[in-house]
This record gives C-alpha cells, sequence and structure tokens, in this order.
C-alpha cells in the first residue's frame, strides 16, 4: 500500500521541514533505524526513512538508497547544513514529537508496510 | 573505466559524497541495479571507515562490463585481529563516533555481505588495504 507524505503529516502530526511543495509523493514502506549502516543496508528503495539520527550522513544514505523521504522522530530537528543538503536532493524532511516506535505503529496501523 | 577519491579522516560533512559519485557514474554506465546497490554499499561502508579510522586515504571504483572493484587504500592504525572485525557487532568506535549512528559493527560485515570477493590486509599502525569485487548480476538477494 502506498502512502502519500500529507497523510504521514496528518497521521503523526508531523511538521514539514521542506518539501512542502512535496507532499504528494507516495512511500511504498518505512524503515525505523537508528544506525546508519542497518538504514543502508535493509531499507528499500522509495521508501520513509524513520530516524532520530539528524546528522548529514542520514540524508547520505537516505540518497543513496534512494528513499523517498525523512521523518525525525521525538522532535529532532537536523542543522542547516543537512536541511540544505536535502533540498538539494529533493528528499522531503518531516519532524514529529512521537517516539520511533510509536510512529512505526501509527503508519503501519495506517497500512504502511515494513521496508 | 576508474575513478578516485581522496577521503580525510574525520570529515564527516563529506563522508559518503565518492560513494554518491561512484553510484551515478555506475548508474549512467547501466549496471543492474542490484549490482549498484551492493557496490554503493561496500563504497560507502568503506568510505566510513577510513572516515572514522584512518587518518586519510583513497576509495577508487574500477568498473567492468562484467563487474565493480572497489579499492579502499588507508593510512591509519591498521586491524590488529582481521577475523574479529569481521564480525557482526565488534566495533572500535568511540562514543562520540556512535551517537552519530555508526560503530555498531557492522561495517567490515556488510562489505562482505556485499561482495562476491573480498580481500582484506591490514599492517598495525600503517593501514588498510580493502579489495571488493562486485559481480554484474541482475538479482541475487
Amino acid at each position: 500500500m502506498l502512502i502519500k507524505l500529507q497523510d504521514v503529516k496528518r497521521i503523526l502530526d508531523a511538521e514539514i521541514i521542506t518539501g512542502a511543495d512535496m507532499l504528494d509523493i507516495e512511500v511504498s514502506s518505512g524503515f525505523g533505524c537508528d544506525l546508519i549502516s542497518d538504514s543502508l543496508c535493509f531499507s528499500r528503495p522509495e521508501c520513509l526513512l524513520i530516524t532520530g539520527l539528524t546528522n548529514i550522513q542520514i540524508v547520505r544514505v537516505a540518497d543513496m538508497i534512494e528513499a523517498r523521504a525523512i521523518l525525525f522522530v521525538r522532535g529532532k530537528k537536523p542543522g542547516k547544513e543537512i536541511i540544505q543538503l536535502a533540498e538539494g536532493k529533493k528528499i522531503p524532511l518531516l519532524v514529529t514529537k512521537r517516539f520511533l516506535f510509536e510512529s512505526c505503529g501509527l503508519l503501519y496501523q495506517h497500512g504502511l508496510q515494513s521496508s | 573505466m576508474q575513478m578516485q577519491f581522496e577521503v580525510q579522516g574525520m570529515d564527516f560533512n563529506r563522508a559518503g559524497e565518492a560513494a554518491a559519485k561512484i553510484k551515478k557514474a555506475l548508474q549512467m554506465v547501466g549496471m543492474e541495479v542490484h549490482t549498484v546497490r551492493r557496490a554503493v554499499i561496500v563504497a560507502y561502508e568503506a568510505e566510513l571507515n577510513i572516515v572514522i579510522h584512518a587518518r586519510r586515504g583513497t576509495l577508487t571504483a574500477h568498473v567492468y562490463p562484467d563487474r565493480v572493484e572497489i579499492e579502499a587504500l588507508d593510512e591509519g592504525p591498521g586491524i590488529p585481529d582481521i577475523t574479529l572485525a569481521m564480525q557482526e557487532g565488534y566495533s572500535t568506535a568511540p562514543p562520540h563516533i556512535r551517537e552519530m549512528g555508526f560503530g555498531a559493527g557492522m561495517g567490515l560485515p556488510n562489505i562482505n555481505r556485499c561482495s562476491d570477493k573480498l580481500q582484506i590486509d591490514s599492517a598495525v599502525n600503517k593501514g588498510t588495504h580493502v579489495k571488493s569485487i562486485i559481480f554484474n548480476q541482475a538479482s541475487g538477494e
């Protein structure tokens, strides 16, 4: 099942950091993780990357695995450099105050499959 | 085709740039999606190993119609026990590196998983040479 980013935003009461004009993008799966190597190896293309990591490497990994968007959990907001890189790569960034487990659970409940 | 990149230790802002460029090049020459994915994982993990553990190094991609060869050569502390370093979960990365999401001890195991052939040579206090060969295949996972 495909889920639009605007639905992710609604379900998790998320804020759009960048990519407000890309909310029609659909994600086919979700991958929740706070480890770079696992995100790189186990996620699928076109996924929503769900993480508490806010360093620049998470954007580089998202670009390499062809993730459609990144959702930051626990209310963690990335810095300017990270936002700029994501804008350049056309990767929308969202942030929710919910925890990783809760975010994944709610999205799964709404039909998003595991990556 | 050959591409070579200089990689600096502890430069986390540029880390991953070389792997990203290798990915674009492999896509442009029409490598299989599965090959590109595996080569990118190898390249990224090898690049990050240089950034995390070494003073400096080079990351090289040799591209042939039937395979990709990724080579990482660094000047650094070397690996005293390669068998131990190949175990999932074994890491010598310090806490501040782990806080960034690295250092889970999956770098070399992931390189090994994605390689068809892998050679690692290391000398303590000198450096490490990693050579991975990934054959161009349509699938295999």
